[in-house]
């Protein structure tokens, strides 16, 4: 097995009365394409938040590598190779999209940042695009430009929050291939609805119910599990 | 190329009006280039940033009392006293900045509003050195940059004239640098630059440092230059003209600030020759813009086909 890359342990974090994440464990392996799934209202949202830091931790540990980043606001975890990207696409829509990719660009440190930045557009496809005002892309080359962002910061953790949300069936293809191209250099984590998306790209499956952890394996191990086709599936097998 | 030949070009055609302008057209440009820098300054918090400061009376007026105060009482000299008065605006707005930065937006105004107005009653309250209301005025001696005497109309406009230009060159270098795409980043979308890594504190802190710096210098340009230091360089006026200026010409063009403050300040002179009700053809001046042109006058133009602005 390699490394541990990312390692959560006891996440804990409640909204008032409601558990959204509750005592959750998750370890990513280096290198390996990692899919967290759950019915909407599970807490995958709420548990990436406290991976990257967009929300503070009530409970529990991070640890990136061998440091620990629990206490470290999210700017810092970016710093050291945590990257993210919005579930509700989250760019700059009045700046070009050069520039949009240029941020992400130049805080990863670039000696040739125009080559950088066209070598990141390309790798979505949309090179021949940069100059254009990032808002008037369509919604799924917005989609790209986010996930380019995420690239463009050379992270060792790539977080997707449902990349595919909004993509044509087509383009889905292409972005299967460029995930897949990601690893092993970089960690993924994805957070994923499409089901054939997630069993075709991912080495393990995390699923989650009502903040908790449900099951963890491969995707085949993933589809054979009575208890998550009751939770996720909504089959019953009374 | 098109940008600079642009910049270089308005530089050069300030320093032709010395030759061709009457001698009262010399001082009032004189004027409007020293407080063209404190626009600029404020341009770079609000119109890059997104920071609405409704403070920034306290570092212009950091920037005259940090001139005013040593050349009066120790007889520092123009050079010295002018470095004296940018380093007073920026302290004071980094000061400012760590405590208002922990609030956004409405709160952000309030705060900044509140300490320039505890910086004005300081001054008031410390009148016997400060002269209150009533101010100081600088003594000949002291108006001296390198041979030159600032009291006469020529070096006037040439000191107005140098500082403006670097302040000019530098907002240019500042917005079209890395930093500067950082800047628009944490005006555009705060949380989705913190996600990029970028720490939105230090950022708006660094730029109200900056801005500050601007104020500052203005501030003791236009002590040194026109000889004059009083508390009413730290009212609310003063907070607000800048906005205005910035406005009028277009928040977050690099050319804007100066196209602002030349206009209103010659909408309110020629007012002035008419009725005594000035601030209201300001106010009409105003009104007319936002219906009409609400990203000011550069901003228009950019919008309208000069995308190349910066």
């Amino acid at each position: 097995m390699a490394a541990m890359i990312l390692s959560a342990r006891g996440l804990t974090r409640h909204f008032g009365g409601l558990r959204a994440v509750d005592g959750v464990d998750l370890d990513l392996h280096e290198g390996e394409i990692h899919a967290l799934i759950g019915p909407n209202g599970a807490g995958k949202t709420t548990l990436v938040g406290l991976l990257c830091g967009r929300l503070p931790v009530q409970a529990g540990t991070i640890l990136l590598g061998q440091q620990d980043v629990t206490r470290l606001p999210a700017h810092a975890r970016v710093a050291r190779g945590i990257a993210y990207t919005f579930q509700i696409t989250s760019i700059f829509p009045r700046l070009s999209v050069f520039d949009n990719v240029a941020l992400a660009v130049q805080r990863s440190g670039s000696r040739d940042l125009k080559q950088d930045v066209f070598q990141a557009l390309s790798r979505v496809n949309l090179a021949d695009r940069a100059a254009q005002m990032a808002g008037t892309l369509s919604y799924g080359h917005q989609r790209l430009l986010e996930v380019a962002m995420g690239l463009a910061l050379n992270p060792r953790v790539l977080i997707l929050d449902e990349p595919t949300q909004g993509l044509a069936s087509g383009e889905i293809a292409g972005f299967k291939a460029l995930v897949r191209s990601l690893v092993p250099e970089t960690t993924v984590l994805l957070i994923e609805h499409n089901m054939d998306v997630v069993m075709d790209l991912a080495h393990c499956i995390t699923v989650l119910a009502f903040g908790k952890v449900l099951a963890e394996g491969t995707p085949a191990q993933i589809r054979e599990n009575p208890a998550v086709q009751d939770a996720y599936l909504g089959t019953s097998h009374a | 190329m098109k940008v600079w030949a642009l910049h270089l070009a308005v530089i050069a055609g300030l320093g032709a009006a010395l030759f061709v302008l009457p001698p009262y057209h010399v001082t009032s440009l004189s004027r409007i280039m020293v407080l063209a820098v404190f626009a600029m300054g404020y341009n770079l918090a609000f119109g890059y940033t997104g920071l609405l400061s409704l403070g920034h009376a306290l570092f212009f007026a950091a920037g005259v009392y940090g001139a005013a105060l040593p050349a009066s009482y120790l007889g520092v000299s123009a050079g010295p006293a002018m470095i004296g008065g940018l380093f007073a605006g920026a302290v004071m707005a980094g000061a400012v900045g760590l405590l208002a930065l922990r609030t956004a937006g409405v709160s952000f105004m309030i705060v900044t509003l509140m300490f320039a107005q505890a910086g004005y009653l300081t001054i008031l309250y410390f009148g016997q050195v400060t002269g209150g209301d009533e101010g100081l005025v600088l003594p000949e001696t002291v108006r001296q940059l390198a041979g030159l005497d600032l009291s006469s109309e020529t070096a006037r406009f040439v000191t107005a004239l140098v500082l403006f230009s670097l302040g000019l060159i530098g907002a240019l270098l500042i917005v079209q640098s890395p930093f500067g795409r950082v800047m628009v980043a944490m005006r555009e979308n705060e949380e989705r630059s913190r996600m990029l890594g970028y720490n939105p504190f230090v950022v708006k802190l660094a730029v109200l440092a900056l801005s500050g710096a601007y104020a500052g210098l203005a501030g003791a340009a236009h002590a040194v230059l026109f000889g004059y230091a009083g508390a009413s360089f730290a009212t609310i006026q003063y907070s607000i003209l800048p906005m205005l200026w910035v406005l009028m010409g277009g928040a977050g063009t690099v050319l804007g600030p100066l196209i602002g403050t030349a206009l209103m300040f010659y909408i309110i002179d020629l007012a002035g020759n008419l009725t005594t009700a000035t601030l209201l053809v300001v106010g009409v001046a105003l009104l007319v813009l936002i219906l009409f042109a609400p990203r000011g006058i550069l901003g228009t133009l950019r919008e309208r086909g000069l995308r190349w602005l910066p």
